[in-house]
C-alpha cells in the first residue's frame, strides 16, 4: 500500500472541478443536479480517504508522515505531509466541505455549476495549505485560496458583496506578500524552503525579529487579530452560507496552524520577544470585539466579532508556549471550527426562510421551530464554552496554559468568557424565545437535509466535549516536540510540568469538567 | 580568405539573414500580388516568424561572436530571440482577422512587423553601442508607421506622430549618452567599455550612462520616460497595441540587461541606483495610475509600466539570479499579453470595436469560457498564485532580496497589492455585475492564442522546469 495518500486527497476535489468544469454544459435543472452530486461525491469520497489517513497516523511519532516529496522548481519542491499539527485540520477542512455542498443544495439557484467548482478548488487550496512542507508551496496553497472565495463572497454574495470581496482580498493580500519576501530571506540564509529542514536550521536574531513580524503581518490578518480584523465581520456577512462556514471554520485557522508551523518553532526568540505584543492583542480582541459583538444588529456579524474573540483564546494559547497553551489552542481551534461553522449554518437555516439576518425581525422561533431551538442552543452553548461541549475544552486548557506563564492576562481574557455568555445567550434570547413575531407565523422546522446537516455537527461539539482525548492525543507528541525545541531556543529549562503528557493533564481536565 | 570559411562565419546570423531576404521576398509578393492578397501576406509572415524560430532553434548552440565584435549570439540572445518572434507572430495571428473586419488589411503591415522584429533580433544581439543604435532604429522606425497606420483615424495618427516625435527625442539622447560614453572610454565595444570601468568611472562616463539609460527606459516604457505609453497604447490600432506590449519590450529589456550588466559590471552600484528608483516609480506609478482607468487599452498601457517596473527589479539586483528573474519575467508577460489582447481584441459588439471597461459587464454569464480564461490572466497579472505570473514575480523578488535590495522589494510588493486593485475590478465587472449585450463570437485564431495562453497560465507550476532551466542557462551566459 504505498499510493500517495495526502496527494490524493488534495487533489481530488480539483479533479471533481475539472469533471464539473468539462461535464456539465447547460445551465439547466438537471446540470444544476449534476454539479451538485458530483461535488458533493468528490467531497465525500475525498473525506473517507482522509479518514484512511487518521487511521494509518501514528500518533507517538512526531515526524512528517505520508510524506511525499518530487523536483519542482529549482529553489523549491513538491513536499507534502502531515504530522500532529496539521492533520487535524485536513480532517476538519474535508469533513466540512460535504456539509457544506449539502448547506447549499437549495440555497444557491444561480450559476451552481461555478459555485461548486469554486468551492472544490477552495478545498484543494485548503487541504494544501496544511498539509504543504515546503515554504514556497505552503504560500501557493495559502493565497491561491483568495481567488476562489474572492468569486464566492462577490458572485453569490449579499447587498455590499463587492466592498466585502475586495476587503477580504486586498487585506489577505497585504499582509501576505510580506511574509513572501520573509520567505525569500529565509531562503537565501538557510538555503531552502524545506520546512523540515527549515525547522531544524537556527535563524540568526535579526532575521528572526523582521521575518517573524512580516508571517505575523499575513497571519494575524487571517486568524485575524485585532485590530486588522474589520475584513471579518463585512466577509461574512455578504458571503452565502456555505462561505460563512468555510471562513470561519477553515480560512481562519490557517493563520493559527501557521503561527504553530512557522513562527513558533522557527522563530522561536522572535516568538518570545514578541510574546506581550500578542498577549495585548489577543486580550484586546477578545474583550473589545465581544463588547462590539454585544451590540450587533446583524446575526452574521455578531457571529463574525465572536470568531475574533475566540481566535484571540487561540492566539493566546499559541504564545504562552505551555503546552496546555498549545494544546488548547489546537483544540480551540478545531472546536470552534466546528461550533461557528454550525453557527453560521443555523443563521443559514432561518436566512433561507426569511431573507433577513436582523436580529429584531426575530424572536420566538421556539414555538414554531423546536428542533432547530435545541440545536441552536447547544452551539450557543458550546459557543459560550459549556463545559460537557467542546469549545470548553479549548478555552480552558488555553486559559490554564496562559495562567502558568502570565496571571494579569490569562484574568483578563478570563472576563472574555463572561462577555461571551452574555452576547450569545442575548442573541438566542432574542430569536428563538420571546412572543413570536407575527412574520413568523409560518415557519418550518428544519427538515430532513438540514437534519443530516446538523446531525454530525451537534454529535462531535458533545463528544469533543465529553471525550477530548482523541483530538489531543493526536497532536501530543508534535505539540511536545515543537516546545522542546522552542524551550530549547529561548534557553530555558524545560520544566518537566510543561512537558507532562498531555494524557496526564486529560485526567487533570476532566474530573473539573465533571465537578463543575 | 577563402570564400567558404566567410560564408560559415555568417552561420549564426543566418535567422536574420532569412528574415531580412523574406522580408523583402514579401514585400516583391505584396507589391506584384496587389490588395487582394494582403491577408496571404501577411499569413505567410506568420510562417517567416516560425522559420526563423526554427532556425534560432536548430543552429548550434554555443556563443559567436561576428564583425568584430559587434554581434554576438549566445544562450541569453537566443532565448530572447525566440521569446520576441513568439510575441511577433503570436500579434500577427491575432492581428489577421481584425484587420480585416476593420477594413485595415494592408500587407505592408506585416511586412513592417517583420522589419521591426529584424531590428531586434539585431538589438538582442548587439554588442556594441552602434549596433544597438542601429538595431534600435530598425526597430523603431516601422513601429513609428504601423502606430499610425489606421491612417483615417484621428487617434492613431495622433499615436503616430506622438511616438516618433518622443522616440526621436529618446534616441538623440541615446545617441547622445552613447557618444560620452565613447569619449572617456575611448570604445564602443562593450566588452571593451567594461574593461575601461573596471576601476570606477569619471563623472563624464556617469553623465553619458544615465543618457543611455533615459533611451533604454524610453523603449521599454519605464519611468520617468513613459509619458508616450498610454496615449499610444490607446489611439494603435489594438493589435498594434498587443505588438507594443509584447516584442519591443522584449527587445527593450534584453539590450538593457545585455548592456548594464556586460559593458559596466565595474560600476555596478553606480547604476543599480539608477535602476532601483526606475523600477521603484515604475511599479508605483503602473499600480496607482491604472485605477482611474476606463479604457481597457489605457489601462493595459499602464499595467505594462508596471510590468516593466517588475521586470527592472531583477536587473537592479544585477546578479545571475536577478537575470534570470528578468527572463522569467518576460517570458510570462509576454504569454500573458499576448492571451490578454486576444480578449481585448474580441470585445465586438455588431462589428464595432469597444474598448471601455464597463463593456465587459457580466461577460462571466454571456461568454463563460473567455471570461474565465481572462479572469485567471488577471488574476495571474496581479501576480497571485498558483497562476505563472506569481513565479515571475517570485523569481525577480528573490533575487532583489538576495541582492539585498529590501526597500526595493517592500515597495515592489506593496505596489503589486494596489496593482492587484484595478485588475480585480475588471474581474468584479465581468463577474459581479449584470450581463450586458453580448460580444460577437471570437473569431477561431483568437480563441487559439487565448486557449494556449490560458491554459499555459494556468498549468504552468505543474511543470516549471523548462522554462526555469532554460532562463537559468542564458542567465549565465552573460556573467
Amino acid at each position: 500500500m504505498n499510493w500517495p495518500v495526502l496527494s490524493v486527497v488534495t487533489f481530488l476535489p480539483l479533479l471533481g472541478a475539472l469533471l464539473i468544469m468539462l461535464m456539465v454544459r447547460c445551465n439547466g435543472e438537471l446540470a444544476k443536479g449534476t454539479a451538485r452530486w458530483v461535488a458533493m461525491w468528490t467531497t465525500l469520497v475525498t473525506f473517507a480517504i482522509s479518514l484512511v489517513m487518521v487511521q494509518r497516523f501514528d500518533a507517538s511519532s512526531a515526524e512528517f508522515q505520508f510524506a511525499e516529496k518530487h523536483d519542482w522548481l529549482g529553489v523549491a519542491s513538491y513536499h507534502m505531509g502531515v504530522d500532529g499539527i496539521s492533520l487535524p485540520f485536513v480532517i476538519l477542512t474535508t469533513a466540512l466541505m460535504p456539509i457544506c455542498i449539502l448547506a447549499s443544495w437549495t440555497s444557491i439557484q444561480k450559476r451552481v455549476k461555478e459555485y461548486m467548482i469554486a468551492f472544490l478548488v477552495l478545498e484543494t487550496l485548503m487541504i494544501g495549505t496544511f498539509s504543504a512542507l515546503d515554504l514556497v508551496l505552503f504560500y501557493l496553497f495559502f493565497e491561491g485560496g483568495l481567488i476562489p472565495m474572492f468569486l464566492i463572497i462577490g458572485v453569490w454574495g449579499g447587498q455590499r458583496r463587492v466592498y466585502a470581496s475586495f476587503k477580504f482580498f486586498l487585506y489577505t493580500l497585504a499582509g501576505s506578500v510580506l511574509m513572501l519576501l520573509a520567505i525569500m530571506a529565509m531562503y537565501w540564509e538557510a538555503g531552502t524552503t524545506d520546512i523540515p529542514a527549515l525547522l531544524k536550521h537556527g535563524f540568526p536574531v535579526g532575521l528572526q525579529t523582521w521575518a517573524w513580524l512580516a508571517f505575523f503581518a499575513s497571519f494575524a490578518v487571517k486568524m485575524p487579530m485585532w485590530p486588522v480584523h474589520t475584513w471579518l465581520p463585512d466577509a461574512h456577512v455578504e458571503a452565502p452560507t456555505a462561505g460563512s462556514v468555510i471562513l470561519a471554520a477553515i480560512l481562519l485557522k490557517m493563520g493559527g496552524y501557521g503561527f504553530l508551523r512557522f513562527s513558533l518553532p522557527m522563530f522561536p526568540v522572535a516568538s518570545h520577544d514578541f510574546t506581550p505584543l500578542v498577549y495585548t492583542m489577543s486580550v484586546v480582541a477578545i474583550i473589545y470585539t465581544s463588547l462590539v459583538a454585544l451590540m450587533q444588529e446583524d446575526v452574521k456579524k455578531l457571529i463574525a466579532y465572536s470568531s475574533v474573540a475566540h481566535m484571540g483564546f487561540v492566539t493566546m494559547g499559541i504564545f504562552a508556549a505551555t503546552t496546555q497553551g498549545v494544546s488548547g489552542a489546537v483544540f480551540q481551534m478545531i472546536s470552534h471550527g466546528i461550533v461557528s461553522g454550525a453557527l453560521f449554518l443555523c443563521v443559514g437555516v432561518v436566512y433561507d426562510r426569511m431573507h433577513t439576518r436582523e436580529i429584531a425581525f426575530y424572536g420566538g422561533l421556539v414555538t414554531r421551530m423546536p428542533l432547530y431551538a435545541m440545536i441552536f442552543l447547544v452551539f450557543t452553548l458550546a459557543n459560550v464554552g459549556l463545559p460537557g461541549t467542546s469549545g470548553f475544552v479549548g478555552e480552558f486548557l488555553s486559559l490554564i496554559g496562559t495562567f502558568k506563564t502570565n496571571i494579569p492576562v490569562a484574568s483578563l481574557a478570563t472576563i472574555g468568557v463572561i462577555l461571551s455568555a452574555a452576547y450569545a445567550l442575548w442573541l438566542y434570547r432574542k430569536m428563538i424565545f420571546g412572543t413570536l413575531k407575527p412574520a413568523l407565523e409560518g415557519i418550518r422546522d428544519i427538515g430532513l437535509r438540514e437534519a443530516v446537516i446538523f446531525a454530525p455537527l451537534v454529535i462531535l461539539t458533545i463528544l469533543f466535549g465529553v471525550a477530548p482525548k482523541p483530538v489531543l492525543d493526536m497532536s501530543a507528541t508534535s505539540i511536545a516536540q515543537l516546545l522542546d525545541g522552542y524551550n530549547k531556543a529561548i534557553g530555558v529549562k524545560t520544566a518537566t510540568t510543561q512537558s507532562a503528557p498531555v494524557t496526564a493533564l486529560e485526567a487533570r481536565i476532566i474530573p473539573v469538567s465533571v465537578a463543575r | 580568405m577563402n570564400p567558404m570559411t566567410d560564408m560559415q562565419s555568417l552561420i549564426p546570423i543566418l535567422p536574420e539573414l532569412v528574415l531580412a531576404c523574406g522580408a523583402m521576398l514579401l514585400l516583391m509578393l505584396g507589391v506584384y500580388a496587389g490588395e487582394g492578397a494582403s491577408r496571404f501576406v501577411n499569413g505567410l509572415c506568420i510562417l517567416l516568424l516560425v522559420a526563423v524560430g526554427a532556425c534560432v532553434v536548430l543552429l548550434p548552440g554555443g556563443r559567436a561572436v561576428l564583425f568584430g565584435g559587434s554581434f554576438v549570439v549566445d544562450d541569453f540572445a537566443r532565448f530572447l530571440k525566440l521569446l520576441m518572434l513568439t510575441g511577433s507572430a503570436g500579434t500577427l495571428i491575432l492581428s489577421l482577422d481584425y484587420l480585416t473586419s476593420e477594413k485595415l488589411q494592408k500587407f505592408e503591415f506585416g511586412v513592417l512587423v517583420l522589419l521591426a522584429t529584424l531590428g531586434m533580433m539585431l538589438l538582442i544581439s548587439a554588442s556594441d553601442l552602434i549596433a544597438l543604435y542601429l538595431g534600435l532604429e530598425l526597430m523603431s522606425l516601422p513601429l513609428y508607421v504601423i502606430a499610425a497606420s489606421n491612417r483615417d483615424n484621428a487617434r492613431s495618427t495622433e499615436a503616430g506622430l506622438k511616438y516618433f516625435v518622443l522616440g526621436a527625442l529618446s534616441s538623440g539622447m541615446l545617441l547622445y549618452g552613447a557618444s560620452l560614453i565613447y569619449g572617456f572610454t575611448g570604445t564602443v565595444n562593450f566588452t571593451g567599455i567594461a574593461a575601461a570601468t573596471k576601476g570606477g568611472a569619471s563623472i563624464g562616463l556617469i553623465f553619458g550612462l544615465v543618457f543611455l539609460f533615459a533611451g533604454f527606459c524610453f523603449k521599454v516604457s519605464a519611468v520617468p520616460f513613459h509619458m508616450w505609453t498610454p496615449d499610444v497604447y490607446e489611439g494603435a490600432p489594438t493589435p498594434v497595441t498587443a505588438f507594443f506590449a509584447a516584442a519591443p519590450k522584449v527587445a527593450g529589456i534584453a539590450i538593457f540587461v545585455r548592456a548594464t550588466v556586460v559593458a559596466f559590471p565595474g560600476i555596478t552600484h553606480s547604476w543599480q541606483q539608477i535602476v532601483v528608483f526606475v523600477a521603484l516609480a515604475s511599479m508605483v506609478l503602473g499600480a496607482f495610475a491604472a485605477i482611474g482607468q476606463k479604457n481597457i487599452k489605457r489601462l493595459m498601457a499602464y499595467s505594462s509600466i508596471g510590468h516593466m517596473g517588475f521586470a527592472l527589479v531583477g536587473l537592479a539586483a544585477g546578479t545571475a539570479e536577478g537575470v534570470q528573474g528578468v527572463l522569467v519575467y518576460m517570458s510570462i508577460y509576454v504569454v500573458m499579453t499576448l492571451a490578454t489582447f486576444a480578449c481585448i481584441i474580441s470585445m465586438r459588439r455588431d462589428g464595432v470595436a469597444v474598448e471601455t471597461i464597463s463593456d465587459l459587464a457580466g461577460l462571466a454569464r454571456t461568454k463563460p469560457a473567455m471570461a474565465f480564461f481572462f479572469a485567471m490572466l488577471l488574476f495571474s497579472l496581479a501576480g497571485i498564485p498558483p497562476l505563472a505570473g506569481f513565479f515571475a514575480k517570485f523569481y525577480v523578488f528573490l533575487a532583489a532580496i538576495k541582492a539585498g535590495l529590501y526597500v526595493l522589494a517592500v515597495v515592489g510588493v506593496l505596489a503589486s497589492v494596489i496593482g492587484a486593485y484595478y485588475y480585480l475590478l475588471i474581474i468584479k465587472v465581468m463577474y459581479f455585475d449584470e450581463p450586458a449585450r453580448p460580444f460577437d463570437s471570437m473569431p477561431f485564431l483568437l480563441r487559439l492564442v487565448l486557449g494556449v495562453g490560458g491554459i499555459l497560465n494556468i498549468v504552468f507550476f505543474v511543470y516549471p522546469a523548462p522554462l526555469l532551466g532554460a532562463a537559468t542557462v542564458a542567465a549565465k551566459s552573460l556573467f
